[in-house]
């Protein structure tokens, strides 16, 4: 261990730790734009210079890159070191005078004149983008170019070159926002969108599944991270101070012997794709029942407001029954949960939107659940307006979009001009139903759901022995019906836990009997 | 007059429809016409349907078969319409130039009142192969490729890209008579039956292993009503595209133009062919592609179908075709590409009435893949 003094206290630390790293340690502050703990040390914007004396003699260094010796002392706020960083920091401000991070720097050092010529640059050529790019991607596709006041930072040549993954990190290392990946590469980057916002919001690469996940900790995307990619980068190690992150991480198979088992494996929704006509995919603003319950939700990608295209809509349409009630989709069953949610989401756009038009087109209405006509009507008196007929078709005129549908109680087609177009997608057996009836040795019902012992007399049991079924898995059903089906599960298998425990009593002798 | 709607009502299971619109709210002529199928389907179910012989809106369907494909019960809604202009052709009430069409066929093999020996004028000069010497490749060229002035240059292009790309084939010449696709459609289901009849064992006899289509009506008709055995029925666009993707048509010119291109009902929407003349336009050098808004499943009718060659339609003044040719134009495309001689008679039409013969021209793929060989 070496021991040093900084600033009058004193500690000891391994052998080449820089005076940074131990200032650091000892929470004095010292200002720096070029280092970054995930990158070697490098010098380059000199605004960490202490003042160290070693041996009688003293002398200004860069505290990043200078390893700590034995017995030495170190002055961080020193006159002559202030002065130093002072006019460093004036030459700063003299060539990025509207860079927020050197106004701060300079701001915190007290320089707030200039007496050079102001610049306009934005970059300070910390060097941030190029170490990155050559010690974490390993792809050196940027690198400082020129020389003297010509300095600057950009691809070699300044040509686009195939070295470039447009993976992004130099432009988000960049302090500045002088990093633009536009300027470097000409590939397109692919945002990582939140599979729980219905893809309306970018997501990390490193993120929190959803709010409520169980549990509530963050998982590395291993498809896109460059880490699992390439074995390269590794930066996300360096900040997490819990030291949490674990890259050799796997899935376990974890073997339990059980009793009994609750199936509860949930539904998909279909990919309105299949229904070409309504322009799902093509056009920005039809979107799916789950997508607007995101862009309506307060913890959404928009923090509850319906925006489209950061404007909010006029015409608002609803349309029911797509891909339901129809055997050309393989659904031929009435998905049972649209003509509710869409009668809440119309509600949910009266309230937010007082002015819009909303239509909903609907075949038939079922509103057959307790209270739920009642709230058929209450969303009928808010303005909304149900007309019947299923729309056939969604394409633009001039820059609207417009869905055409016969009213057929006009008995006339109309086109109805709409902002924003929402699709009550049909209500599908999860794509992995198969594997899991195969696993558990389940019968499936045509409809691809898993098949109930008795559609009337035992809908909760399974054709299995032991094995409940709960929820969407076994048929589309709404939130009452769900929980009901559920906590019948729970106290047929607790029926059956009570049997094995009683039966174990009775092999034992009983606990507490008498 | 009497319609036996017990008998469309059986033949065509009117009973699964579940009245949800989708039929009317899909169909082209819905919005400019009287013409509503859904309807149509509800009154014959009620047994209240008017006399159909007073419906003019009936000779308005273009079978262009939107609301078969998007019908969630798989009534087949056209093809009450069929039906009941059946009936209607039955006792004799159809309009007179659907009746000279019809009678056309049955003298001479097409329906534009030409001579049967005129019929392989267009291919003068050309030494095309005689079918019935036996060929693995058969040309099907449709009446319009044949007789109509308009459309022989794009039948002549593919003979030349065919050549081109060293395709042997063979044609039969004034023997081919009309596929029956539209007499069918417009109810004519006797000639129809004589046409397949006849058609049927002169195609076989040819021993060829593949018919190559000029329309897609004759593609449709021929690869789905004609039950020929062991023969590949393919559109020309499907061959060239083939042909491009095995390299045997090389390009030698270019062709500086911005293409947009109209899907025919008959090929894209009944018969899912989308990307292949979408792949020869693109592969033209110098051609920029750029789409509609309203393509593939979702594009608009030309108004050329279903026997509408022959027939004027309820409303001249709003064509579906004029509002095409806009939709063409607005794209900013120098040409609109057809794939369909009907395609091509209705929006080269459009186009002139339209005063938009400045701006676009309508073409052929066949006359653009040419003028880059």
């Amino acid at each position: 261990m070496v021991r040093v003094t900084i600033d009058g206290q004193t500690i000891e630390v391994e052998p080449e730790t820089t005076i940074l790293e131990a200032a650091r340690r000892l929470r004095i502050p010292i200002p720096t734009l070029c280092h970054h703990p995930a990158l070697e040390p490098y010098g380059a914007c000199r605004l960490c210079t202490v003042e160290i004396t070693l041996g009688g003699r003293s002398q200004l260094v860069t505290s990043c890159n200078y390893p700590i010796r034995q017995e030495m002392e170190v002055q961080t706020a020193s006159e002559r070191v202030l002065k130093g960083r002072r006019m460093l920091a004036e030459l700063l401000l003299a060539r990025c005078p509207n860079v927020p991070q050197v106004q701060e720097v300079a701001a915190s050092l007290g320089v707030s004149t200039v007496r050079f010529e102001r610049g306009d640059e934005i970059c300070h050529l910390c060097g941030l983008c190029v170490r990155v790019c050559e010690e974490l991607i390993g792809q050196s596709a940027i690198s400082f170019i020129g020389r003297g006041v010509d300095r600057q930072v950009g691809p070699p040549f300044v040509k686009f070159s195939d070295a470039c993954i447009a993976c992004g990190a130099c432009a988000f290392v960049c302090p500045t926002g002088a990093i633009r990946l536009e300027n470097i590469t000409d590939k397109t980057p692919r945002p990582l969108l939140s599979e729980f916002d219905a893809r309306l919001a970018r997501r990390g690469n490193i993120y929190i599944p959803f709010p409520q996940a169980v549990p509530k900790v963050p998982v590395i995307d291993r498809e896109h991270c460059l880490h699992f990619a390439l074995g390269r980068c590794g930066a996300c190690q360096f900040f997490c101070e819990a030291k949490a992150i674990n890259y050799d991480q796997e899935d376990e198979l974890l073997e339990v012997d059980v009793e009994t088992i609750i199936v509860a494996t949930g539904f998909d929704l279909m990919d309105p794709r299949i229904k070409p006509e309504f322009g799902y995919g093509v056009y920005p603003n039809v979107i799916t029942g789950l997508e607007f319950e995101r862009l309506s939700s307060a913890s959404g990608p928009t923090a509850g407001k319906i925006l489209i295209n950061g404007k909010e809509p006029r015409d608002v349409v609803f349309i029911h029954c797509v891909g339901s009630r129809d055997p050309h989709t393989g659904v031929s069953y009435c998905s049972r949960i649209c003509c509710m949610y869409t009668a809440k989401h119309a509600h949910l756009v009266r309230d937010k939107l007082p002015q819009a038009r909303i239509t909903v087109f609907y075949m038939d209405v079922r509103a057959f659940g307790k209270g739920y006509e009642e709230f058929y009507d209450r969303v009928k008196h808010e303005r909304v307006v149900y007309r019947r007929g299923e729309p056939s078709e969604v394409y633009k005129k001039g820059d609207r979009l417009v869905v055409r549908a016969e009213d057929t109680l006009l008995r006339r087609t109309v086109e109805v001009e709409a902002d924003l177009v929402v699709l009550a997608t049909a209500v599908v057996p999860r794509g992995d139903a198969a594997a899991v009836a195969e696993v558990l040795g389940l019968q499936r019902t045509p409809d691809g759901f898993f098949q109930e012992a008795h559609p009337k007399y035992r809908p909760v049991e399974s054709n299995r022995p032991k094995v409940f079924l709960a929820g969407c898995c076994q048929g589309p059903k709404d939130i009452p019906d769900t929980v009901a089906q559920a906590k019948a599960a729970a106290a047929s298998a607790m029926a059956i836990l009570a049997e094995a425990a009683r039966s174990q009593d009775e092999f034992t002798g009983g606990t507490d009997a008498g | 007059m009497q319609v036996d709607v017990q008998q469309l009502m059986e033949k065509l299971d009117l009973f699964g429809c579940i009245q949800c619109g989708k039929c009317t709210g899909g169909c082209p002529l819905s919005l400019t016409t009287a013409l509503n199928v859904r309807y149509l389907i509800y009154e014959t179910l009620l047994d209240v349907l008017p006399d159909p012989g007073k419906m003019e809106e009936l000779w308005d369907c273009t079978c262009c078969f939107t609301c078969v494909q998007r019908c969630p019960k798989d009534v087949k809604p056209a093809e009450l319409i069929i039906g009941l202009r059946s009936q209607l052709v039955e006792s004799g009430k159809i309009p007179g130039t659907v009746g000279d069409a019809l009678m056309s066929i049955f003298r001479q093999g097409n329906p534009l009142g030409f001579a049967r020996e005129d019929r392989a004028a267009w291919a003068e000069g050309l030494n095309i192969r005689p079918a019935q010497e036996g060929c693995e490749t058969l040309l099907f060229t449709c009446c319009s490729s044949a007789y109509d002035v308009r459309s022989q240059p794009a039948t002549r292009a593919l003979v030349q890209a065919l050549r081109a790309a060293g395709v042997e084939f063979g044609s039969l010449g004034t023997e081919e008579s009309c596929c029956g696709n539209e007499v069918r459609r417009v109810g004519e289901a006797g000639l129809f039956e004589m046409l397949t009849e006849e058609g049927k064992p002169l195609l076989e006899s040819t021993g060829a292993r593949r018919i190559v289509t000029t329309s897609p009506h004759c593609f449709n008709t021929l690869k789905n009503e004609y039950n020929l055995s062991g023969i590949e029925v393919l559109h020309y666009t499907q061959l060239i595209a083939r042909l491009l993707e095995e390299g045997r048509l090389p390009f030698s010119g270019r062709l500086e133009k911005t293409v947009t291109y109209h899907d025919p009902c008959f090929l894209g929407k009944q018969n899912h062919v989308f990307d292949e003349p979408r792949a020869v336009l693109q592969a033209i050098p110098g051609v920029r592609f750029v789409e509609m808004d309203r393509i593939r499943e979702r594009s608009l009718c030309c108004e050329g179908g279903g026997g509408r060659m022959w027939f004027e339609g309820t409303n001249t003044e709003q064509r579906l075709a004029f509002q095409r040719v806009h939709e063409a134009a607005e794209t900013g495309a120098e040409v609109l590409a057809v794939a369909c001689p009907f395609c091509l008679a209705m929006l080269d039409d459009a186009v002139k009435v339209q005063g938009l013969s400045e701006r676009l021209k309508v073409m052929d793929i066949m006359e653009l893949v040419v003028q880059a060989l």
